[in-house]
């Protein structure tokens, strides 16, 4: 047969098209279940480890069962909206509607009697997308302290995670050097103002209320995450106030 | 193993090494050198890849229409890629994770469509898999020196272990940042060429 010829080189293209489509196609179906339940896995994971809990693969379900009590979608007034299970919403659509419109899921946890609350954050760092949990701890209403009372204001634990930032630089978001200084950090200040959390340039000063380090080398991912507690935390902020829970 | 094929596998390591005298491959040299432990997954990614995309099309060669190989080639790449790519996140979840980033990396890596296009296309299957070990090694040695030199002066580790003690900090050793950044990448796989062909006048072009 003639492998220069026209009609020799269209066949050859179209069957191997054909072949390593059905390829592609059978893997992505076959595997489906299996990734999706490995994406489950590692959402509940990522869920725990923001309130300090480590678990692994095997015990993740009954340690989640344990400490999560509750979960909802709430809108940016703090009301409850029924009909929406607040494990399965796409935050890279919520971020992208109007405050008022977002869909905002909440998690509810205890351990030994404190309360928490769980948010999942999603934004942009530098390459892709960048996502973490954040969870804040109750705070008990002091006589003493002036400030305005705000329930939940103190973050207890911070954890990120990215797609495809820089090794060594922006993909270090996710690991514990940068995640410890987000706890107990405040994300409203003494008037009741959201303030958010700044990443700071070169050094921050750790008794701040709400000031962390940057990465050196990775300060488009660092300034994203900073912009995607931003973004996502405002939602949330009618609903920390009151103290309904 | 045949003499002519275990040169096939050690060859790459240095006469014909693809980054170093090929230069091939430089821009994930670049890319994936600040630390060993992505190196190293780099490494063991591509050499498999360039292995198996050797293989499929070394059996194939005689059929490919020469008009279209070079989009043949880099669609058996791209699929072998992908399909590795997606029993890694069914099976093994967490090294998917960490060559996320790599798996793009791979399917544009020169060394592969270089071996394919110099060597597969004109030889028999077996050698055409052993040379795609040889030359996936002879590109993970390059990748792992450098990285290791990038991460002990850049970051005072090794694979993630400290090894410069504290107390050297303390008398005011810093971290070298500009290790951390990609013109240092370069930079350093430069010495290496310098170094290989001061010993090996062989590799001097005239």
């Amino acid at each position: 047969m003639n492998v220069q010829s026209n009609s020799y080189t269209f066949i050859y293209s179209s069957i191997i098209v054909i072949v390593v489509a059905t390829l592609l196609a059978l893997a992505a179906t076959a595997l489906k279940p299996a990734q999706d339940r490995n994406v489950e896995i590692e959402k509940k994971q990522n869920i725990l480890s923001s309130v300090r809990v480590n678990s692994t693969r095997e015990n993740v379900q009954k340690l989640y069962d344990q400490y999560i009590t509750d979960s909802y979608t709430i809108n940016n007034k703090g009301d409850k909206i029924k009909g929406i299970d607040p494990f399965t919403i796409n935050l890279r659509e919520e971020i992208k509607k109007p405050q008022k419109k977002r869909n905002l899921p909440v998690f509810e946890c205890i351990i030994n009697d404190s309360a928490f609350l769980i948010i999942p954050v999603y934004g942009k760092g530098l390459w892709g997308p960048v996502w973490g949990y954040v969870s804040l701890v109750k705070e008990k209403p002091s006589r003493a302290d002036s400030a305005i009372y705000i329930p939940y204001k103190k973050i207890y634990g911070a954890i990120f995670d990215h797609k495809g930032e820089t090794p060594g630089l922006g993909a270090e978001i996710n690991q514990p050097f940068f995640q410890i200084p987000f706890r107990n950090k405040a994300i409203f200040n003494d008037k009741g103002r959201f303030i958010s959390i700044k990443v700071v340039k070169g050094g921050a000063d750790p008794s701040s209320l709400n000031e962390v380090d940057a990465i050196s080398g990775g300060t488009i991912t660092s300034k994203g995450v900073q912009a995607m507690l931003d973004t996502c935390l405002i939602s949330y902020q009618t609903y920390f106030k009151s103290s309904k829970k | 193993m045949a003499s002519k094929n275990l040169k096939l596998l050690t060859n790459p390591l240095n006469n014909e090494n693809p980054i170093t005298v090929q230069v091939l491959g430089i821009c994930s040299a670049l890319a994936v050198t600040v630390q060993v432990k992505p190196a190293l997954i780099m490494a063991i990614s591509v050499t498999v890849v360039t292995g198996f995309s050797n293989l499929i099309i070394a059996s194939i060669r005689n059929t490919i229409p020469p008009r279209i190989r070079i989009i043949v080639q880099l669609v058996v790449i791209a699929a072998l890629v992908i399909i590795v790519d997606q029993l890694l996140k069914a099976y093994v979840y967490d090294v998917s994770k960490k060559l996320s980033v790599f798996v793009g990396l791979i399917i544009t890596n020169c060394i592969i469509m270089g071996r394919l296009e110099a060597f597969a296309m004109a030889n028999k299957p077996w050698e055409s898999f052993i040379d795609g070990i040889g030359n996936g090694f002879g590109y993970g040695l390059i990748l792992v020196i450098v990285s290791v030199f990038r991460e002990l002066l850049g970051s005072g580790s090794l694979l993630g272990y400290q090894l410069i003690p504290e107390s050297l900090y303390q008398l005011g050793y810093k971290d070298n940042g500009m290790m951390i950044l990609p013109p240092m990448a370069l930079i350093t796989v430069g010495i290496l060429i310098w170094i290989q062909r001061s010993k090996n006048r062989k590799l001097i072009e005239r």
